[in-house]
């Protein structure tokens, strides 16, 4: 037998408030129950005891006794070593847990023990509620215009916390000027001691920290990464043939996810199973190919390294052939993300 | 002895007198010495978070007195030999020299960045406390919410302080989290240039800024909040576990005088002493192992705060997604890690006591705690959702792993990607399970095997010879498995 269509959605839809009716008896389960008739009469739990306890007054003196013993201790340390980090803090740290151990115990073993009872008033007072609604409203007892004074208290409201907030502005400067960097065409690349690096110096295998000559050390575009690969490795894409010096490649070493310096150069041990060179942020672990003009391999960078260009001057050194061609650091909501 | 007894008594008098004539306060004395703390050691953790509040202020003020945020770089001439001569920050230069000349100035170092590990641990133990025993119902949701408010701060202010120190390791932090602030759309950047005062590392008013916002604005916030907090369970009463005699108006336990002032004061010391011995013994954050930070330079298996590895996890974790429209960035990756995250994170949190209301209408005050298993929906999802905050917390040490273990990184990372959606679900079916078969058979998991033991006779027949010392028997005052008492069905 054959169901009417319109039958066939009417038990659909049977079934699925019959599901939604189950999933929230699931979800609810017992949870629904009133919380609570008042329950019969029962034992009344308050009860009070003296533990008249001589040996443990005892022991609270006893700990208390030595806890000042440690507290001198402490002074003597202070006076003695000063800086003896170790016994400064046995002796104050045991002089605390002396004490917390004296007080504690006489907590439970030598003062009065006692369950009490104490009864929870009721938070909601209704008349209470409505009788303060009232006396609030009677403050307003024959004010007429009550919307133009609500609007104009409103907006001088407004004017108010944006006028005592707009000085915010003066803590920094407008977001402009972070596309430059201290690297310019003819830039030498030092290394942190000063000395310029020549091309000679670049060996397969290592990296090296370049900064520029004349720059700010501690901008954050200063700092680059500079590896030789052999032409095996070397694949940058067809408008970047011209950026590297003899196999040399120079890189931001700020990474573009978050803007830690790039720290760890993984180069093939052996080309037959190891993996391609590569550079690995130790932050996210965002790892780029310096071969492929800085490819994100892997993790969560959104972007390329951004590739320096190189050249070399007449005497061998490393020089920078231009500036960045996108910009270097982490990315906003502007960044100009470069070509590759 | 009398004599002296009644001397005390006669001083005691005198005190109380003068005290009277100006305030008037024996009522609200009286009142607050009869004050009622039910008996759980659960209800501890929020008082270890104060007490550790309370060491993190006498320590923070002794170093506050020596720290200088200047940026301005110095060479180092102090005792230790291996920075002897290095370019540093003033601010780096002047916690090397609270390390290592001032007296008892790296043990105050020490305790307080251990006590800031311990006051964060124990907001999230008593924020789990809370959740799993549905004490942020009405009338707590209200405190309940002040205290994840305390828990944001907490963890904000734990950074600003590590921050301070400009080593090598709080510059990477800082760095990721100016990433962090740059990545929020559209006004992220210039965001960051506010915080900052211009792009990182920032002008020279970053560190006085950081600093301010470390020993003044957070502390002074999260003492006003504490206040608040403290008034707020005075004028409502503790909650309470179910128990004989134990009704949803009323509350049973230890009055503060005598007994417990005597164990709260006990448990202060507790958390001082231990906190000092652990600050004497045992190492933390080792700043001249770090070196002066430089943005070019960089720490190799570098590790935050506890406290901050869900976020370094997030960030680690999330695949390289960065939305663009042609070489226009709209959304940066590190906001999915560092900002959206942690937001989804306190926004379920924010919004549970409501979403619970809804699905239950249950729109009753309550006084009472559950068990958690009394609960087994809320409790599953409260574990399946800690459970995704933890996966991915260990997601941030997933280095030390591969450095440890030699585990493929990029393997671990691509597993965790699946996982760390496909375990919460696990965990919420099997503690769901595990609620409803605890609460069928009514056993505590946490107390002895319980039992009659019976032994066969030569005729065949069994005779009970004796049972379990823990044997509980159902109270019939005690709620059992979440039901009333004498109610229908029952």
């Amino acid at each position: 037998m054959r169901e009417e269509p319109s039958r066939r959605v009417g038990s659909a839809l049977g079934v699925l408030i019959a599901l939604r009716t189950a999933v929230r008896a699931a979800v609810r389960g017992r949870e629904a129950l009133p919380p609570e008739p008042e329950p019969r009469p029962e034992v009344d739990p308050a009860e009070r005891t003296v533990p008249a306890n001589p040996r443990a007054e005892t022991l609270v003196a006893v700990l208390l006794l030595l806890a000042a013993l440690a507290g001198f201790g402490f002074i003597a340390v202070f006076i003695i070593f000063q800086t003896n980090t170790q016994l400064l803090g046995l002796t104050m740290g045991g002089m605390l847990a002396l004490l917390a151990a004296a007080a504690i115990i006489a907590g439970k073993s030598v003062v009065p023990q006692e369950t009490a009872v104490e009864e929870r008033g009721p938070l909601l007072e209704e008349d209470e509620t409505e009788e303060l609604v009232e006396m609030i409203e009677q403050g307003g007892e024959g004010v007429s215009r009550r919307a133009l004074l609500t609007g104009a208290g409103g907006l001088a409201g407004a004017a108010l916390v944006g006028a005592a907030a707009a000085p915010i502005a003066s803590l920094g400067p407008r977001l402009h000027g972070i596309h430059t960097t201290d690297w310019h065409r003819g830039v030498r690349l030092l290394d942190d001691q000063g000395r310029p690096y020549a091309v000679a110096d670049i060996e397969i295998g290592s990296f090296y920290t370049a900064l520029p000559e004349g720059g700010d050390p501690d901008h954050l575009g200063s700092g680059v990464l500079v590896v030789r690969l052999p032409a095996e490795y070397l694949h940058l894409p067809p408008a970047r043939q011209g950026w590297a010096v003899d196999g040399i490649v120079a890189y931001s070493k700020i990474c573009p996810h978050a803007g830690c310096a790039i720290s760890l150069y993984r180069y093939p041990t052996y080309a037959a199973t190891s993996a391609e060179p590569a550079f690995t942020c130790p932050c996210h672990y965002s790892t780029f190919a310096p071969g492929e003009g800085g490819r994100l391999i892997f993790g969560p960078a959104g972007r390329a390294l951004p590739q320096l260009p190189l050249m070399a001057d007449g005497s061998g050194n490393l020089r920078a052939a231009g500036p960045f061609h996108e910009d270097i650091g982490p990315s906003w909501w502007n960044v100009h993300r470069g070509e590759s | 002895m009398r004599l002296v007894q009644h001397a005390v008594h006669r001083r005691l008098h005198r005190v109380m007198r003068w005290n009277e004539q100006r305030m008037g306060a024996a009522k609200g004395l009286k009142l607050a010495l009869r004050y009622v703390f039910p008996d759980h050691w659960s209800f501890m953790l929020g008082e270890i978070a104060l007490y550790a509040f309370i060491i993190l202020i006498g320590t923070g003020i002794f170093l506050a007195t020596f720290y200088q945020p200047g940026d301005a770089q110095v060479i180092y001439h102090g005792p230790y030999a291996l920075l002897r001569g290095e370019q540093m920050s003033e601010a780096y230069r002047s916690v090397i020299d609270i390390s290592f000349s001032v007296p008892a100035g790296l043990l105050f170092r020490q305790v307080h960045h251990w006590a800031a590990d311990v006051f964060v641990a124990a907001i999230v133990l008593h924020l789990m406390r809370i959740f799993f025993t549905g004490a942020f119902r009405k009338p707590r949701d209200l405190n309940y919410y002040i205290g994840l408010l305390m828990l944001m701060l907490a963890i904000l202010e734990g950074f600003a302080g590590y921050s301070l120190v400009d080593d090598l390791l709080s510059g990477m932090g800082l760095v990721i989290a100016y990433s962090v602030a740059m990545s929020i759309p559209f006004v992220g950047g210039q965001l960051a240039y506010l915080v900052w005062g211009g792009q990182f590392p920032g002008s020279s008013s970053f560190l006085p800024r950081l600093e301010l916002v470390h020993i003044l604005l957070i502390p002074l916030l999260l003492a006003v909040l504490i206040t608040v907090h403290l008034i707020m369970i005075m004028r409502q009463h503790h909650s309470q576990f179910p128990g004989p005699g134990r009704r949803e108006r009323n509350v049973v336990g230890t009055p503060t005088w005598p007994a417990y002032a005597l164990r709260s004061l006990g448990l202060l010391f507790a958390v001082a002493g231990v906190l000092f011995l652990v600050g004497g013994l045992v190492q933390i954050n080792p700043i001249w192992e770090w070196g002066p930070y430089h943005p070019y330079l960089s720490e190799n298996g570098a590790q935050p705060d506890w406290y901050i590895g869900w976020l370094i996890g997030a960030l680690r974790l999330m695949p390289n997604l960065e939305p663009a429209i042609g070489n226009h960035t709209i959304i940066p990756n590190p906001f999915w890690g560092g900002a959206l995250f942690p937001l989804v994170v306190f926004g379920v949190l924010f919004s549970w006591p409501r979403v619970e209301r809804r699905l239950t209408r249950d729109h009753l005050r309550h006084d009472l705690l559950d068990r958690p298993r009394d609960k087994p929906v809320r409790t599953a999802i409260g574990a399946a959702f800690f459970s995704w905050v933890l996966i991915i917390f260990a997601v941030g040490s997933t280095d030390r792993i591969f450095y440890r273990l030699n585990i493929n990184y990029t393997g671990q990372i691509h597993f965790w990607r699946i996982a760390v959606w496909v375990i919460p679900i696990l965990v919420f079916f099997i503690t769901r399970a595990a609620c409803r078969s605890l609460q069928r058979s009514e056993i505590h998991p946490l107390r002895a095997w319980q039992g009659t033991i019976v032994r066969r006779r030569p005729d065949g027949a069994l005779e009970v010879v004796g049972e379990s010392p823990d044997r509980v028997r159902p109270e019939p005052s005690e709620p059992a498995r979440g039901t009333v008492p004498g109610a229908p069905g029952d």
